[in-house]
């Protein structure tokens, strides 16, 4: 079994901190990580390796610093990594993102595509079901347990109020969970060997016989970004001492004011 | 000259700090409060090729060099001093000497259980009688047909009842003084061997420090290690490589005491100020961490040294003189700067406070390190 | 680009219940269809819900389009995909909205994909530009810390996936007349390509506090009483209970539960403390929430210097009826 997975580098937002002079985001310094919901994709590939058997790929779009993220993923057990970088990508929505990685995975050839539910900087989820529109395959989104065999797999796919177990044949594109495993670190024979592989990088050269130009990068973007703003900082709280009656209200009032009622 | 770790040593640290944060970190408290070896970790660092750091793929180990397995042991340290003396005494102490001067069949038979952390290693040299003095031995071995038969105890063992195998130090012939001591590895299921008490300890508490009894042992005789008389030796050696996990353990303890003062000076408010501050907390600071940086380039050159096979006894004595020192005295400093909470085992630093002082006593009091330091500057 | 011109919402049902989102989107809707000076379309797909058409009309569709198929009773992508894009293609739309639930998620990308046309996730504010008549999409990114407004200028429609709970559902008028009109999207049993196992009605497993978006949280003020009283207050507001270390030592709460500098660090949207003093280290572990309501006896408590909502008073006596209050919201 062939399976492909699809991985972000994020940079890790629970370190992000407003500058609150000048209203911007302090990315300096801020490490990144791969995005956790990958993370968990990566992790349930291994799986499936290691109960019925696959040759894992993982993949990312990104600069070449993103080289570290496949170097970690190889670390922990993958077998193959690939950066898909190249100045024509730049600028791409969620449309031409999932359109130039299915270009990818057509060349690669797969049986299985997993990718995480969502990227914890963009929080859109559309690139995997997008990819698998692309790839003309079902999707199961939101797995929260994956069974695969040599012929088919079964997913707990998650909603809020229930769940499905839904059963797939190959090929599949699956979005994962960060709930779905506890994902291995990497071992330390799997840093010493994740060096000793190469990680190709695919160009546009290298796809275009998979995706046209018209789908890719900022040409192949339905969305742009207008402008981006952080939000107002918070004042100074206020402080209430009134009968009990009054306070529940306030209470009552401030979740309806932040959506929470 | 290049003072940039290679993107696999980064990487190598990557793999450290999120095992150490997430694995590691959540039971140190608890492991020192109960005086508990923490098995379940042992386990997982045995997952994850961390217990044979240093021991080529040949002989199941991870295939990384002694600059990772340092670099392991700070960052494992950083957040519980405990598991990492368990990393060091089982990598340094009983895996290494194995590689080092063990004979294939030996190597086959010990070496890769140890470096695929399926058995724990220890290292027995110490006795009541043979501390900082080591060449005074009272254990015995004595050739009897295809066995050694060893008699005597051995004092203040780091791993003790949680090892599977041990090197132990015997006098195969008094007479010779040091040039009569020998090395065995010794099985924990042998006749006649034994863990005796448990001590009670100041700090590393999680580590389980025990007396190692032996009372007519048998050992086979292929279980001697190196030849006859070459014991002392192998014990020297031994500790050279030991010295720079100990620095490291050091280093660790004293950066990780650093991480938390830092955090903890950003949130505590005295006078209407954050306490970071005022200027005696960041000279305090700035101090500490320069101290801690020297440490770290220290050991890391002991380490560089010994993965070139290069002379670096010296280099690991030095390492481990300062960083321990270092981890002394800024786990002190790093309490003061917390006031009455450092105090309370609410947090870290107490602890670290305690497993600190250790540093400067085991495999090699700070004394002894001077002494090494001392002969290699031909000062005698 | 050919003429658009309607706003489409899609609505939400699961098990014949309609999805509070989808009211929220028709109210949404029908503000962007009157700045518009358009009609507002209701999409309805599933498996007999003919009966919740008058519903949509009454809170504010012109017209909803009923897709009434047995494959599209329970949810599954392909079916509802090819649905959805046949809707779309047969009709002219400017705007579509969809709620960004776990369905919706699934759906609007897919379908988004298939129509060539820009899709902007999980917004919480819509506007129509006065000058260029596109539609402002706003959204949070980077955990919330920026907020960006997206754009779809040459690809229509302009496709929105919605935040449950930030729109404002209209208030229900029986006296307003729509078009009820079915539509057959020709599904077939091949694009049924996956196989349903079951179905199990359940709420999501207990998350980790740190991924909660609303924690209620005690302290040793709080009592093992108190902490059952909490339960029951995140339970109204689909939150989970979280201690500070005081609370955890007394054995109130479980390890696991506790924010602070030796606990977890957390950022929900709602942080209320309740019989929390505030010693540092608690609050090392929760000042970045979103909204942060404090409820405590002591007007000087530290707790009150991170608090956005301060309340002054006693929390065994507020909650319960606070309690009241909010089930009385819920059955409304």
């Amino acid at each position: 079994m062939k399976i492909i997975v699809c991985i972000k580098q994020v940079p890790n937002t629970n370190e992000v901190r407003l500058n609150q002079e000048t209203g911007t985001l302090m990315r300096e310094g801020v490490p990144s990580i791969i995005n956790p919901d990958d993370l968990a994709g990566i992790e349930a590939a291994l799986l499936i390796k290691d109960n019925v058997g696959a040759h894992v790929s993982v993949m990312t779009m990104g600069p070449p610093q993103a080289d570290i993220a496949l170097r970690e993923a190889l670390a922990m057990g993958c077998d193959e990594a690939y950066l898909i970088s190249d100045r024509a990508f730049a600028g791409a929505d969620t449309w031409a993102t999932s359109s130039t990685l299915a270009g990818a995975a057509k060349l690669l050839g797969f049986d299985l595509i997993i990718t995480g539910r969502q990227a914890i900087d963009g929080d859109t989820a559309q690139v995997g079901p997008q990819m698998a529109e692309h790839l003309r395959i079902p999707v199961i989104s939101y797995a929260e347990e994956i069974n695969a065999t040599r012929d088919n797999i079964t997913v707990k796919r998650q909603y809020e109020d229930r769940y499905q177990r839904i059963q797939a044949n190959y090929p599949l594109l699956i979005t994962a969970l960060s709930e779905l495993n506890e994902p291995r670190y990497m071992s330390v024979g799997g840093v010493v060997n994740a060096y000793e592989k190469e990680i190709r990088t695919l160009t546009y050269e290298d796809l275009k016989a998979y995706v046209s130009q018209e789908n890719i990068g900022l040409k192949g973007s339905p969305t742009r970004v207008k402008k981006s703003f952080t939000k107002q900082p918070k004042g100074k709280g206020e402080l209430h001492q009134v009968s009990d009656d009054e306070s529940v209200s306030i209470i009552i009032q401030k979740l309806k004011e932040h959506h929470i009622l | 000259m290049d003072f940039n770790l290679s993107k696999r040593h980064l990487l190598m640290r990557d793999l450290c700090t999120k095992f150490a944060g997430a694995e590691v970190k959540p039971l140190a408290a608890e492991v020192d409060e109960q005086e508990r070896f923490p098995h379940e970790t042992v386990e997982k660092l045995a997952r994850y090729g961390l217990l044979g750091i240093p021991i080529p793929v040949e002989y199941s180990g991870a295939g990384a060099d002694n600059l990772a397995y340092a670099m392991a042991v700070e960052e494992i340290s950083k957040v519980c001093a405990t598991t990492g003396v368990i990393v060091s005494a089982h990598t340094s102490l009983c895996a290494a000497p194995v590689f080092e001067n063990g004979t294939e069949a030996q190597k086959e038979k010990y070496l890769r259980k140890l470096a695929m952390g399926e058995w724990l290693g220890a290292f027995g040299l110490t006795e009541a009688g043979a501390g900082t003095d080591a060449a005074g031995q009272q254990t015995t071995a004595v050739l009897d047909g295809d066995n050694y038969i060893l008699n005597g105890t051995k004092l203040f063992i780091t791993n003790a009842d949680a090892a599977h195998v041990y090197i132990i130090i015997a006098m195969t012939d008094k007479m010779k003084g040091t040039r009569g001591c020998s090395a065995f590895i010794v099985e924990k299921d042998f006749a006649g061997f034994s863990v005796g008490k448990k001590e009670k300890k100041m700090g590393i508490r999680g580590s389980a420090t025990c007396e190692l009894i032996m009372r007519d042992c048998i050992v086979p005789k292929e279980n001697l290690l190196g030849k006859e008389g070459q014991g002392f030796k192998i014990a020297m050696q031994t500790l050279d490589g030991g010295r720079i996990g100990i620095a490291a353990q050091a280093l660790g303890v004293a950066q990780g005491a650093i991480d938390i003062t830092v955090n903890y000076v950003k949130e505590r408010v005295q006078f209407g100020k954050r306490i970071s501050q005022f200027q005696n907390t960041q000279f305090e600071l700035a101090d500490m961490q320069t101290t801690v940086d020297a440490a770290r380039l220290l050991t890391y050159r002991a380490a560089f040294f010994k993965d070139r096979s290069e002379p670096y006894a010296n280099y690991a004595a030095m390492a481990k003189l300062f960083a321990s020192e270092a981890a002394s005295d800024i786990t002190r400093r790093c309490l003061q700067l917390h006031g009455g909470y450092g105090y309370t085992r609410e947090y870290a630093i107490e602890r670290m406070m305690r497993d600190a002082k250790i540093t400067e006593i085991y495999e090699g009091t700070s004394e002894v390190q001077k002494m090494v330091i001392a002969s290699h500057m031909k000062v005698n | 680009m050919s003429q658009s011109k309607d706003v489409l919402v899609f609505c939400e049902q699961r098990d014949g219940i309609l999805q509070k989102v989808s009211l929220e989107l028709l109210g949404e809707g029908r503000k962007l269809a009157d700045t518009l000076g358009q009609n507002l379309v209701a999409l309805l797909p599933g498996s007999g819900v003919e009966n919740l058409c008058s519903t949509l009309i009454a809170h504010g569709a012109d017209e909803v389009i009923h897709v009434d198929h047995p494959y599209l009773g329970d949810y599954m992508n392909e079916p509802y995909t090819k649905a959805m894009t046949a809707v779309l293609r047969e009709g002219n739309y400017e705007i579509v909205l969809i709620g960004a639930t776990a369905i919706g998620r699934d759906l609007a990308p897919r379908v988004a994909a298939r129509v060539k046309t820009g899709l902007t996730a999980d917004c919480t504010s819509l506007e129509i530009d006065g000058e260029t008549r596109q539609l402002l999409m706003t959204r949070p990114a980077f955990g919330g810390n920026i907020l960006a407004t997206i754009i779809c200028p040459e690809h229509r429609p302009q496709m929105a996936s919605i935040r449950p709970g930030v729109m404002l559902a209209p208030v229900q008028d029986n006296t307003r007349k729509g078009i009820i009109r079915s539509f057959d999207a020709n599904l077939k049993e091949s694009d049924k390509n996956v196989i349903i196992l079951e179905t199990v009605r359940a709420a999501k497993k207990t998350k980790d506090i740190t991924e909660a978006k609303i924690l209620i949280s005690g302290g040793r003020g709080t009592g093992k009483e108190g902490f059952a009283v909490l339960e029951n207050v995140a339970q109204l507001l689909g939150g989970q209970v979280s201690a500070s270390r005081a609370a955890v030592d007394e054995g109130f709460a479980p390890k696991d539960r506790q924010v602070g500098q030796t606990g977890k660090t957390v950022r929900p949207q709602l942080y209320m403390a309740c019989g929390i003093s505030g010693a540092i280290q608690h609050l090392a572990g929760m000042e970045e929430s979103e909204l942060i309501i404090a409820v405590n006896k002591n007007a000087s408590a530290p707790i009150f210097d991170v608090a956005d909502v301060g309340i002054v008073g006693d929390m065994h006596k507020i909650l319960p009826k606070l309690i009241t209050r909010l089930e009385a919201i819920a059955n409304e």
